[in-house]
């Protein structure tokens, strides 16, 4: 009887596919017996392959309250994700998770305000979050979601977003959008910006990032100069990465591995690391 | 411990053989040692080192790890770990049998990496004392005695006899298999001869290098060290020194289309290569420099900031003697520790 391997992946099955945006596609994932493919919690990523082209990681997008199936929101932009992006539904690819460490949702997040802040497709991993916090309401203060795009077309789990967040009690969306459209009356701006023009309060409040190296850099300025404290502050990164394990040797920021010590990390963590990510 | 003359060495890999395959350091047709399978006529070579470290032997260079059936939509994985089988390593340095613990701190730890775990569990090394230290030699400075190497057997050779003590279990069966053909011996040649090399030992010029200045949590004190640009300014990325480390354990993961079937394998990479850490958005060490750096970062503060200050390096001086450039980690230490001389 061999032992246990962590790289050898399972079988998952594609069971639907969503166009989000222009380069964004959402992927229902389930086992071949129609189960889900392993138990996670919010933040943590699985490695997805296709044998002959590769493998890669990725935020496991759904809350770990769904107990069916696990959603992967993939944008257009290498080997693999151009490959998932031809898949159909029935399509078997091949799946291993979960990896990292979780966002600290009932250690830490629970009792206090939640100000999410993404960017593009960096809704993915705090769209786990959010639905977790949503899922679980009474446990957690106001909500306030800040999210933006390139334009209206590449806002991410947009029918979601109308229909089931800014319909919740509690919950506020902030939309913004970098240009002036046609057909879109609601804010534009870059993300940064607008965290300041809203003027968050921080009491009692954590803020959770997400978005590209750009827009994290100067929403972090934005709410330390609104007063947010560094342990007050969480976001999850993302490098290269083959084994998922902290052993393949590549996604290391100093001594932590992205891939096992985060992709989640408290901003006074982050800031002890060498500016190496 | 057990001696038997040094005539009888052919007639003990020959005992062992009967029981388990036996590797050994034998020389190439270069005149270089590297480590064989033994056979008859092939002899221990004198060398101090092989060229390529025995990390391979648990950590092979490539190996297959599955393999894939797709046929329309669907996929087969199948499992290719099979059942390893007993062997020995014979003549292991000192230096080398450390990075065997720095290589276990990385794969058997959890979630243990069954493909090193399993030829790990099956692998009995049989150390060799040093008596040549060559002036590349640096495993004191990491707290590694040349002359009493760890194994499952330590070996010591004198001009017409070697002497082995099992240290392990898996040791005792080694000894067990060369009963015959050993006899008891008592420790006076050895311990002179220990002391013989620590004279060598001592006078080596790398003798007084040391770690003090480096370990887990200097992090800030180094990464930002203006020395590093020059350091690294003449590396040309070929990844030698990653290659003859016997500790350095980075890994690559690829897919081979056989025209079958997809075989998905790891092979040893470097941090040393441009796209070891690209990604599809960006690379987040993109110039050598940076690439230079993790190498010994990882080695004298990353590894042991995770490992109870244990370095990641053995001291065995290959990378000395292998860069094209002449560049390597004495410099470094030299340079970034402080140290003038």
């Amino acid at each position: 009887m061999m032992m246990e391997e962590t790289l050898i992946p399972k079988i998952g099955v594609i069971t639907d596919v969503r166009q989000d945006t222009p380069d964004i596609k959402t992927f229902r994932v389930v086992t071949p017996e129609g189960k889900k493919a392993f138990d996670h919690r919010p933040g943590q990523c699985a490695m997805l392959s296709i044998p002959g082209v590769g493998e890669a990681m990725f935020s496991i997008t759904s809350s770990p309250t769904n107990t069916e199936f696990m959603e992967f929101s993939i944008k257009k932009c290498g080997c693999v994700t151009e490959w998932l992006h031809q898949a159909e539904v029935g399509q078997q690819i091949t799946i291993r998770g979960p990896y990292g460490n979780p966002f600290p949702v009932d250690e830490v997040f629970a009792g206090h305000n939640m100000l999410f802040v993404a960017g593009g497709v960096g809704l993915a991993p705090l769209r786990s979050v959010i639905n977790y916090c949503r899922h679980y309401r009474d446990r957690y203060g106001k909500i306030d979601i800040v999210y933006g795009s390139r334009s209206k077309d590449d806002l991410l789990d947009y029918k979601e977003i109308i229909d089931e967040w800014m319909t919740d009690a509690g919950v506020n969306v902030h939309l913004t959008i970098d240009r002036e459209q046609e057909d879109w009356d609601g804010h534009v701006g870059f993300v940064p910006n607008y965290v300041k023009e809203l003027n968050f309060d921080t009491e009692n409040k954590i803020a959770v990032l997400c978005g590209p190296p750009i827009m994290i850099k100067f929403t972090l300025e934005g709410l330390k100069a609104l007063g947010f404290k560094e342990t007050q502050v969480y976001t999850t990164l993302e490098l290269r990465m083959k084994c998922g394990v902290g052993k393949c040797g590549r996604c290391n920021v100093g001594s932590k591995y992205v891939c096992k010590d985060g992709p989640v990390f408290r901003l006074d963590q982050l800031d002890a690391l060498p500016d190496e990510y | 411990m057990r001696k038997c003359s040094l005539d009888k060495l052919q007639s003990v890999f020959a005992a062992v053989n009967e029981k388990m395959p036996i590797y050994l350091p034998a020389n190439g047709s270069d005149g270089k040692a590297v480590y064989t399978k033994w056979a008859e006529g092939v002899e221990l070579s004198d060398s101090l080192n092989t060229v390529r470290s025995p990390k391979d032997f648990f950590f092979p260079q490539t190996e297959n790890m599955m393999e894939f059936k797709t046929e329309g939509k669907t996929i087969e994985i199948i499992d290719v770990r099979d059942e390893k089988e007993d062997f020995v390593i014979f003549g292991v340095r000192a230096c080398d049998v450390k990075s065997f613990e720095i290589l276990d701190r990385v794969f058997l730890t959890d979630p243990v990496d069954s493909f090193y775990a399993s030829r790990r569990e099956h692998g009995i090394i049989v150390a060799m004392a040093c008596t040549k230290p060559s002036e590349t030699c640096f495993c004191q400075t990491f707290g590694i005695d040349a002359t009493e190497p760890m194994g499952d057997v330590s070996a010591w050779k004198t001009d017409k006899e070697i002497f082995f003590k099992a240290n392990t279990e898996k040791g005792e069966a080694f000894m067990k298999a060369i009963e015959a053909l050993t006899e008891d011996a008592d420790t006076k040649e050895v311990e002179a001869q220990k002391e013989a090399t620590k004279k060598i030992l001592k006078k080596l010029p790398l003798a007084e290098l040391d770690t003090k200045a480096f370990g887990g949590g200097k992090t800030s004190e180094f990464f930002n060290h203006p020395a590093w640009a020059e350091l690294s300014e003449s590396c040309l990325g070929c990844g030698t020194c990653t290659f003859v480390c016997p500790t350095c354990q980075c890994y690559d993961i690829k897919d081979f289309n056989t025209g079958k079937g997809v075989i998905r394998f790891r092979c040893w990479d470097s941090c040393m290569y441009s796209d070891f850490t690209r990604m599809a958005h960006g690379n987040n060490r993109n110039s050598q420099k940076e690439r230079f750096r993790q190498r010994f970062m990882h080695k004298l503060v990353y590894y042991p900031e995770n490992n109870e200050g244990i370095f990641g390096c053995v001291g065995c001086g290959r990378c000395l003697s292998k860069c094209p450039i002449s560049m390597n980690i004495v410099k470094v230490m030299k340079k970034i520790g402080g140290e003038t001389k």
